[in-house]
């Protein structure tokens, strides 16, 4: 499907109450998240790529055939060359921090290829402190860090990562997440990431694959997959889309940052980032609303020129769903406004009106406050 | 009145005996645990129950099918001679091959907990991390299943030294060569020198008194580090 040869995966077989049968092809670059319900088989394929499972089937990563049922060949796992990080640490209690991180790139038969050292992931994850305690003195998020950096250093080609948040409490997440995000932005390694937590998603994603009952229901860029009125998740009460853009210049007047998305500018509050970083930023559908002219006495900073592409609504329903190109023609990013039924009939908005989006709350996603942007070697608190 | 020189050969012997058939029970007891404790196949509790029949087999049983494998018309027929024996039974090398039988139980049960202790995790995570099942055996079920191994060889050694009806049957009463501490007890006995079985047998307690005493030490050292 993709021009480049990526993750793909064609998996059929039984798994315990119900069938798998997975067929999904994503890019090999950047966060794929497999997201769904507990239970509904995203961790069998995550399995399944490691070799730590066995169901028939074809997975090939970046051109490499790993296993075809078909030919009679399956890799053992110890020569896949993955990343796994399980949703429990798993650190090896025999070992110090400092030997657990080391485990796998002692067996690295080319060291260095990667250009990865411990010194690098010690930096990225924070880690340097506790290199000699043993693993029973590291609180859960220490842990689970560790963990990360044991993977990363056995230079895997892919990273594979099974809820690692979800043993964590909250706070604990909030801390690890900025590191997951420097991953992603520092690192060109492809990953995995099994979630059922939409918030993880929304922050990490770039290509969402959902799951349920072991079938993908769904499999493209998150974006796309946000505004997609077949999807569950424009239908669910808090639709979302997350928006690539990169920062333009900073108010320092009024602290302000705006940023370039597809087809428009965005005003958000605070510093974030020198011009030319890349931040994630988050738009509610409850948070976008539109008027047929441009106001002019509006609190609200973001009003952008828009197309609505479609209405996606049941015709009873007190709400509905209006999916919006942003620019004068329609063809920049999508977003999504939610709007009342009585609002859609009073304005006669249609699919194909130019209208106006007011945008009430943009997020920014992976908001660390650096000023520096993402090639910083600063790391966040945690 | 006592002779050193008359307890001291079946100590000596003993100590012999129970050492080259820890270092035999822990090289054969290793491999059985491992396959005991990770094997899916459906009859391993079969082949698991055949290794614990000395637990209730009457010693006397086992060593009398002992003598007859290890006599001139058994197995034992066949290979002693390749050193130009007639037979394996009552000598040394018998009894350390029924030791390594008897004793099996007492190796392989704590070796075999300890590694499904260890669940399937830790080899899945060496597994990722490169490492071959070879890699992982050495590297991460030996290292964590340790306090096993521990407990395997002080068991294992200590039942060597502790038994009689097997000794009997298979090695008789040879001085130096097969009369080990407890025939060499139930001798003093039989011959009133009560001085002699005194002394034996107070080591004895003693000795098991450590061997308990080790075990537990060890036992609360497993548990303060699983977690």
């Amino acid at each position: 499907m993709t021009a480049q040869p990526g993750i793909d995966i064609t998996l059929a077989g039984e798994l315990g109450s119900f069938g798998l049968d997975v067929v999904l092809s994503v890019p090999a670059r950047g966060v794929t998240a497999l997201f769904g319900p507990s239970g509904c088989g995203k961790t069998t394929v995550l399995r399944c790529i490691a070799g730590l499972q066995h169901i028939p089937g074809r997975i090939a990563i970046a051109g490499d055939v790993w296993q075809d049922t078909s030919a009679g060949y399956f890799r053992p796992p110890h020569l896949r060359h993955v990343g796994y990080v399980f949703q429990e640490a798993s650190l090896f209690p025999h070992l110090s921090v400092r030997d657990n991180l080391l485990y796998g790139s002692r067996r690295v038969t080319t060291p260095g290829a990667s250009g990865i050292g411990l010194q690098d992931i010690v930096a990225l994850l924070g880690i340097g402190h506790l290199l000699d305690r043993a693993t029973t003195a590291l609180s859960g998020g220490e842990r689970q860090r560790v963990a990360v950096g044991r993977a990363l250093l056995a230079e895997p080609r892919i990273l594979l990562m099974d809820e690692p948040l979800s043993a964590l409490d909250r706070a604990t997440k909030d801390d690890i997440l900025p590191y997951f995000e420097r991953l992603h932005e520092q690192l060109s390694l492809p990953i995995v990431y099994v979630s059922h937590d939409l918030a993880e998603v929304e922050r990490l994603a770039d290509t969402l694959v959902m799951v349920r009952d072991g079938r993908v229901v769904a499999c493209g860029p998150l974006h796309d997959l946000q505004t997609d009125p077949a999807l569950p998740l424009l239908a669910g009460p808090d639709a979302t889309v997350v928006l690539a853009g990169h920062v333009v210049q900073i108010d320092d007047t009024f602290a302000l940052t705006e940023l370039q998305v597809g087809g428009g500018r965005l005003i958000v509050a605070g510093r974030h980032g020198a011009p030319g970083a890349l931040r994630r930023l988050r738009i509610a559908a409850s948070d976008v609303s539109l008027s047929r002219s441009r106001p002019t006495d509006s609190t609200i900073l973001n009003c952008l020129p828009v197309r609505i592409l479609s209405i996606d609504g049941a015709p009873e329903a007190p709400q509905a769903n209006v999916i919006l190109g942003l620019g004068h023609d329609g063809t920049g990013d999508r977003i999504v406004a939610r709007i009342t039924r009585k609002s859609l009939i009073t304005l006669e908005l249609v699919a194909g009106a130019d209208v106006f989006a007011q945008i009430k709350g943009v997020a920014l996603l992976a908001a660390r406050g650096s000023a520096t942007g993402p090639a910083s070697g600063q790391p966040p608190r945690g | 009145m006592l002779d050193a020189a008359e307890l001291w050969p079946p100590i000596r012997l003993t100590l012999q005996l129970a050492s080259l058939s820890t270092i035999l029970l822990l090289l054969v007891g290793t491999p059985v645990a491992w396959w005991l404790a990770r094997s899916k196949a459906r009859w391993k509790e079969a082949v698991a129950a055949v290794v614990a029949m000395p637990l209730v087999l009457p010693p006397t049983v086992l060593g009398f099918y002992l003598l007859i494998a290890l006599g001139p018309s058994g197995a034992g027929g066949l290979i002693a001679p390749l050193w130009g024996a007639r037979t394996l039974a009552f000598t040394f090398e018998g009894l350390v091959l029924g030791s390594v039988i008897y004793s099996l139980p007492f190796v392989v049960q704590p070796i075999r907990n300890a590694f499904e202790a260890i669940g399937d995790r830790p080899f899945e995570v060496a597994a990722t991390l490169r490492a071959s099942p070879w890699d992982t055996f050495w590297t991460v079920a030996v290292p964590l299943a340790r306090p096993g191994f521990m407990t395997a060889a002080v068991l294992g050694f200590a039942h060597t030294v502790g038994e009689f009806g097997v000794v009997l049957m298979i090695g008789g009463n040879i001085p130096g060569e097969t009369k080990v501490l407890s025939v060499a007890i139930y001798d003093f006995v039989e011959t009133q020198r009560w001085t002699e079985a005194h002394v034996l047998a107070g080591g004895m307690v003693a000795f098991s008194f450590l061997v308990v005493l080790t075990m537990f030490v060890l036992e609360k050292r497993v548990g303060r580090n699983r977690r």
